[in-house]
Parts: C-alpha cells; structure tokens; sequence
C-alpha cells in the first residue's frame, strides 16, 4: 500500500504558478505531441513558402509536378498533422492536469503516439517520394499509393485513442473525487473538441478504409460520395479546431487578464450546438455538386438553420466581454475601452488570443457564412476565396491560438524561460498582419475569378484560349506573395522560439518569477485573480461589458453588408437553375 | 452570478451555475438568432424570387453514354473550328453538353444572347471545375453524374471556361470557350 502512495507522489508535482497537480505522466505526453506538432509545421511552412512564390506569377518558383506535391504537403502537414497533434496536447491538458487528475492509461498514451507518428511519416514519404500528388482531398479516381491512405488510418486511430482515453480521464477525475462540482469551462470545451473528434474520425474510417482498398482494386469507388463522406471528416475536423480554439481563448483570457466567465450556462450550450450541429458542414464543399438536391443543400449548408453560427457569435461575445470584465475587474473602468488599451499587448499570449478572435470572426466567419450560402457559393466554389476563407479560420484563428497559448505552456509545463523574448513578444504581430493581408488578397483575387490550386493563372504555357484577369490580379499576387512570406517569417521565428527554448531554454529557478526575469508572459510572473466576490464583483457585474457591446454591433455591420453585397453580386450573373 | 461570485474558465464552477444571463447577453443572443434566421430563410427565398440556383437536373450517367451525347451534340450543330475544337452552335432552347476531360473543355460552344438553354456538364475522368470567366460562375464537374443546368446568357461576348479543379498534371492546360452572339445575329 505504502508502495502505491509512493509511486503516485512521484507522479505528480505541484505547479508554482497555477497550484495545480500535474501528472507528470500527462505531462511527458504533451511535451512530446506537442514538440512533433511544431515539426510538422516546420514540414507545412517550408511548403508554404514554395507555394506563395508560385502563386506570385511575377517569381513563379515551382514546376508544376512540384507545386502540385508541395500543396499536397502544406495541406496534410498544417491542417492535419500539426494541428492534430497539438490537439492531442491540449486534451493531454485540459484532461488531467485542468481536473487535478491522473491520466489513466500512460502506456495506451504512447501507443497512440507512436501509431500517430508512424502514420505521419508514412504519409509524408509517400508525399515527398511524388507517389501522392492528389493534394490533400485525394478525389477519386485521382489515386495515391495505398500506403498513403494506410498512413492516415493509422494516424486517425491513433488519435481516436487518444480522444477516447481524454474522456476516459474525466470519468476517473469525477470517480475519484479529483475536482468538486462541475468541470470547468475549459475542459468542457475540450470535451465537446474531443466527442466532435470522434464523430470526425469515424467519417474518417468510413472513407479513407474503402478508399485505400480501392487503391488496391478491391472496390469500386463513387466520386460523389467520396466527396460527401471526406467533407464530413474534412470539415468536421475543422470543427475540432474550432472547439479546441475557442477553449484556448477561454482559457488564455484567464490567465493572462483574469477574464471571467459571464454565464456559464450560455458559453456551454453554445459549445453543445458545435457538437450537434456542426458535422452537417460537410455541405459546405457540395453546394455546386450535381449529387444533391436543393433541400439538402439549403439545410445542411446551414448547420440546421444557422445554428453552429450562433454558437460562434455567442462565443464572439462572451469572451471579449469575459476580457472586459475581467479588466474592470483588475481596476480598468474609464470609459468604454480602457480595458482594451490598458491589456498587456506585450504579452503574445493575449496579443496572440485577441488577434485570433479578431481573425476568425471578422475574416473567418463572415467571409465562410457568405460563401457557404447555397447560391452564393456559385460566385466562390474552388476559386481563391477559399483558401482566402479558411487562412482566416484555421491559420489565423486556430494556429495563432495555438501559438498564444505555447507561450503559456513552454513556461507552465516545460518549466522553462521563453527565449528570445523580445521577439516572442512581437511575433503574433508579426503573423497575424502577414496572415490577414495574404487572406485578403486571396479572398480579392477569387472575387475576380481567380482559381485555387492552380500553377499558371497567367495561361501562357500552352492552354488552348487565353484568359486575361484584371491587371489588379497581378497586385493581389504581389500581396498574396509579400503577405505569405510576412506570415511564414513568423512561424519560422515561433519554431526558432519554441524549439530553442524546449531543447536549450533556462529552467525557471526558484526567486525567477518574484524577481521578474524576462522569458515569462505576464499571467506567469502574477497570475491575475481567478475568482471575484463582494461589493467590486456586484459593480462590474451590473455595468456589464458596454465596450463589448459596441464591438459586436461593429462586426454585425460588417458581416450585414459583406453578406447582402454577395447576393447582389450573384444577381449580374446569368440566369442559372 | 446569483450567487455573488464570477470566475474564470479553468475553474469549476460551484454550486448552481445554470443561472439567468445579463441584458446584455441577452440581446446579443436574441439579435445574433434573428439574424441566424434571416441567414436561413434567404436561401429559399432565393429559389422562390432569384434567378440564380444550383438547382439543375441531376443524374448519374456512364462516362460512355455522357461521351456518346456529346458526340451527338457536336456532330448535330458544328459550324466550325477553333484551335482544334468544333466549334457547336445549338438553336435556342437545346439541351447543350459539355464534356471536361483531361485537359480539355469539349467543344467550343456558340450560344444566342438572352436565349435559353439546358447546360450539361460531366467528366469522363477526374473531378474538374467548371468556371466560367469573367462572370465567376463556378460548378462542380463529377464524373458519373450529370448536372444540367438551365442557363440564359444575359450579354454577348466572348467567355472562358477555367478548370478550377486540380485534374493533375496538365490543370493549367484546360482552358475552353463559350461565345454568346447578340439574339438574332447567330444564323
């Protein structure tokens, strides 16, 4: 007996900052998904940069068989691996460590590791070695090599292990009496990632197992059902990245302006309408194909009616005005925007949460509502406004999220000072205002017709009919090139961060964090108060979050007009139906 | 908050949490559904009131039988030749096919301005796109299925058909040509 206690003391310790138990074991596992997470990018990021300077007609760097291999890497490499494994990371955190816990199953944890990283590789030599060049979506009968479609099962079990061993840790956290009451907030929003991780892996295995035995001419295969069944992981994955993400902003308003909860019950259940409604997307990418009908389209499309879209515009509010609360709270009272200015903008870890609110709801959400309109979506499908669209969403939402929150794990849980802190502190700058320029000129360049994936939009190499675009395409080029290449620049300067710190940072020494050293974001060195009662708390509770109030009206205005001037712009077509 | 507390997300909430929400929150909830709503109901609003659906009539058909067509089509209505291509001016108010392969649009096709036509598009291949420019008309072109699709050119002018589906290697080849006449000059 005396044994186990042991044994369990030496698997947790105590974190100075948060004066949470840590699973060390839970720990180990973060650290490592999230160190292959940041290969991965460096993988996608070294494509990206290949890619812009293709795009950009006047440098036009890759051959064709080139570039077509490069967006194959970019597109798994960033929207899947990278992104997949730092979520593994965030529910290795939300799980035990959020909840006091222990990981239940640390050897299950490796195992679904190492099946993950196999899978990866696997996938990424078949990539490199040109036996895939069928681009992220591989539509049949455009057909890889078997074990490339092999590589991504393994790396979907792999990570519908590791989800399913995340709700197997809350069951054992509430058995056991590791928190009190309810979960919170956080760890509810990992959770609906998680079961939405789930639905989205299963679709998963629906595909890509009778896909890869088509590849071995086992099967038939139906271009149109590929399609509707490889959306429904497709973009339901994305949909895992929009809960891992929104759980992020809760959790670094938090920490690093003490920003509260305004109610609880709103914030779970629009985190609940995610996980009903939001694997209807798959309609998204099918609105101009010719296997479904109008009903189909109209409901799906809509994630029911919109309501996937309320649960993002509640989050929208909810967490600004927690931020705005939560700096009234902290003392910041003048006027409507003192508790704007006043933030730690040198923070990245609340530059970085802003700046991807920002993105994914003025870019991401208006620009992907709009688009994904049943009709609307003739003016859009397959031109640059798409990956316009989701670089909004996934890169500058999702990533930069991802981003801010390293800076609060490399000093939390690797235990270490960030390096190159000067740069830290300006790269979420950095890389939002180069992500947000190269989306708007994408965006602007499919307005004018301009298709995605596409290695010669100047035709001049031997298409039968030439197509001139508006001269401002050669500009939006230009931009899209400068804007990529700002925005690779800090992604390279995150890794060089991440990786220097990780393998030769400074450990945090005791007296570091009373004598403020550099390397340690502000929620770090003072951890603002989590909890708020008495007369102050009444105050800010009934003034509520007026600066708030303002912005979101701002954003409906823009989202009104981008919206009504879409259908206008569909009526000067032809008649179609 | 009834209970005279507010904390942050990585706490657990204690006690009762389903609590009454502010004003504010309120109305934001209640303008963002609003709007959700005017979100859904534009859509069939447009099918009742716009000119412009994806609707189309839709069916599977074999690469073969969608290939056979098309022949037909060309041989039925060829005027002449362009760079390779027949060149197909179908009468107002036909069925018109159009085959995307790899890396062409099949055929140049003729059409009357303000005359209505039946559109089909299939692939005898791959996945392609069918874009229309300059007017960023953009459908999807799956092989199998046949979507056609009752179009009236609204002005004369010379428009081209981008592939905006990657098809392979050759994807930037795949360029073809509608040409809308002024009504009545055609014949």
């Amino acid at each position: 007996m005396s044994d186990i206690v042991t044994n369990l003391a030496d698997r947790f310790r105590v974190c100075q900052v948060t004066g949470l138990k840590v699973d060390l074991r839970a720990e180990n596992l973060i650290k490592v998904n999230a160190v292959i997470a940041i290969v991965c990018l460096l993988f996608g990021v070294i494509a990206a940069i290949g890619l812009v300077l293709t795009r950009w007609e006047a440098v036009h760097l890759l051959e064709a068989h080139m570039f077509y291999r490069f967006l194959t890497a970019h597109g798994l490499n960033m929207l899947i691996f990278f992104i997949v494994f730092f979520e593994m990371a965030v529910l290795y955190f939300a799980g035990p460590i959020l909840l006091n816990s222990r990981l239940p199953a640390p050897k299950l944890g490796w195992v679904s590791f190492a099946l993950m990283v196999i899978g990866m590789l696997m996938t990424n030599y078949m990539v490199f070695t040109g036996q895939a060049d069928v681009l992220f979506t591989s539509y049949p009968p455009l057909k890889a090599h078997p074990l490339y479609y092999l590589g991504i099962i393994l790396f979907a079990v792999g990570a519908l292990i590791v989800s399913f061993h995340f709700i197997a840790t809350l069951i054992i956290a509430k058995k056991e009496g590791a928190y009190v009451g309810t979960m919170p907030l956080v760890t509810f929003g990992a959770l609906t990632a998680a079961i939405i991780a789930v639905i989205t892996l299963l679709h998963g295995a629906l595909i890509y197992i009778p896909t890869l035995l088509w590849s071995m001419d086992l099967m038939e295969m139906d271009a149109q059902i590929y399609r509707l069944i490889f959306w429904a992981l497709g973009h339901s994955a994305q949909q895992i990245n929009v809960a891992a993400m929104v759980a992020i902003w809760y959790f670094l308003a938090a920490v690093t302006v003490g920003g509260v909860v305004v109610n609880e019950k709103i914030s779970r259940t629009a985190f609940v309408l995610y996980v009903l409604f939001i694997s209807m997307a798959s309609a998204h990418h099918l609105l101009v194909d010719p296997g479904m009908g109008p009903a189909w389209k109209v409901w799906n499309t809509s994630y029911a009616m919109y309501l996937a879209v309320l649960a993002s515009m509640i989050h929208g509010f909810t967490v600004p005005a927690g931020i705005e609360m939560g700096q009234r709270l902290r003392g910041f009272t003048q006027g409507s925007f003192e508790w704007l200015r006043k933030a730690p903008w040198g923070d990245p870890g609340f530059s970085g949460m802003v700046f991807s609110v920002i993105i994914f709801g003025f870019f991401g959400g208006i620009t992907g509502v709009t688009i994904g309109t049943e009709q609307i979506n003739i003016i859009a499908h397959n031109t640059m406004r798409l990956p316009g669209h989701f670089h909004a969403t996934v890169v500058g939402g999702t990533a930069l999220s991802f981003m801010a929150v390293t800076y609060y794990v490399l000093p939390l849980i690797f235990r270490k000072r960030i390096a190159f802190w000067g740069l830290a502190r300006v790269q979420p700058y950095i890389f939002a205002g180069g992500i947000t320029f190269m989306a708007m000129c994408m965006t602007f360049m499919g307005v004018f017709g301009v298709p995605r994936r596409h290695w010669d939009t100047s035709f001049s190499t031997g298409a039968p009919f030439s197509v001139d675009f508006h001269p401002v395409v050669n500009l939006l080029q230009a931009g899209l090139g400068i804007g990529g290449l700002i925005a690779a620049t800090g992604v390279l300067i995150f890794i060089a961060i991440a990786v220097v710190t990780v393998f030769f940072g400074k450990d945090i020494v005791e007296g570091d964090i009373e004598n403020k050293v550099s390397g340690l974001p502000s929620g770090v060195l003072s951890l603002p108060k989590q909890v708020h009662e008495g007369e102050a708390m009444e105050r800010v509770h009934s003034k509520g979050a007026p600066g708030t109030m303002i912005l979101v009206f701002i954003f409906l205005a823009c989202f009104v007009i981008y919206y009504f001037a879409n259908w206008k712009m569909l009526s000067f077509l032809w008649k179609i139906g | 908050m009834a209970a005279g507390r507010m904390q942050s997300g990585i706490l657990s909430p204690p006690g009762v949490w389903w609590s009454p929400a502010n004003k504010q929150e309120k109305l934001w909830v209640t303008i963002a559904f609003v709007w959700c709503m005017i979100l859904f109901a534009m859509m069939p609003l447009w099918h009742i009131k716009g000119g412009q659906n994806p609707t189309g009539i839709r069916a599977k058909v074999t690469p073969e039988a969608f290939q056979e067509r098309v022949m037909q089509f060309v041989a039925d209505y060829q005027v002449g030749e362009e760079m390779g291509f027949p060149v197909v001016a179908p009468p107002p108010g036909s069925d018109i096919y159009l085959l995307g392969r790899m890396w062409q649009w099949w055929p140049v096709i003729k059409l009357q301005e303000g005359a209505n036509y039946t559109l089909h598009l299939s692939s005898t291949d791959l996945n392609h796109g069918f874009s229309l420019y300059p007017l960023n008309i953009n459908i999807q072109v799956v092989p199998g299925y046949d979507y056609g699709l009752r179009i009236t050119p609204n002005e004369a002018g010379e428009y081209k058909i981008i592939c905006n589906e990657f098809c392979g290697i050759g994807h930037h080849l795949m360029v073809g040509k509608i040409i809308v006449e002024k009504g009545g000059s055609g014949q």
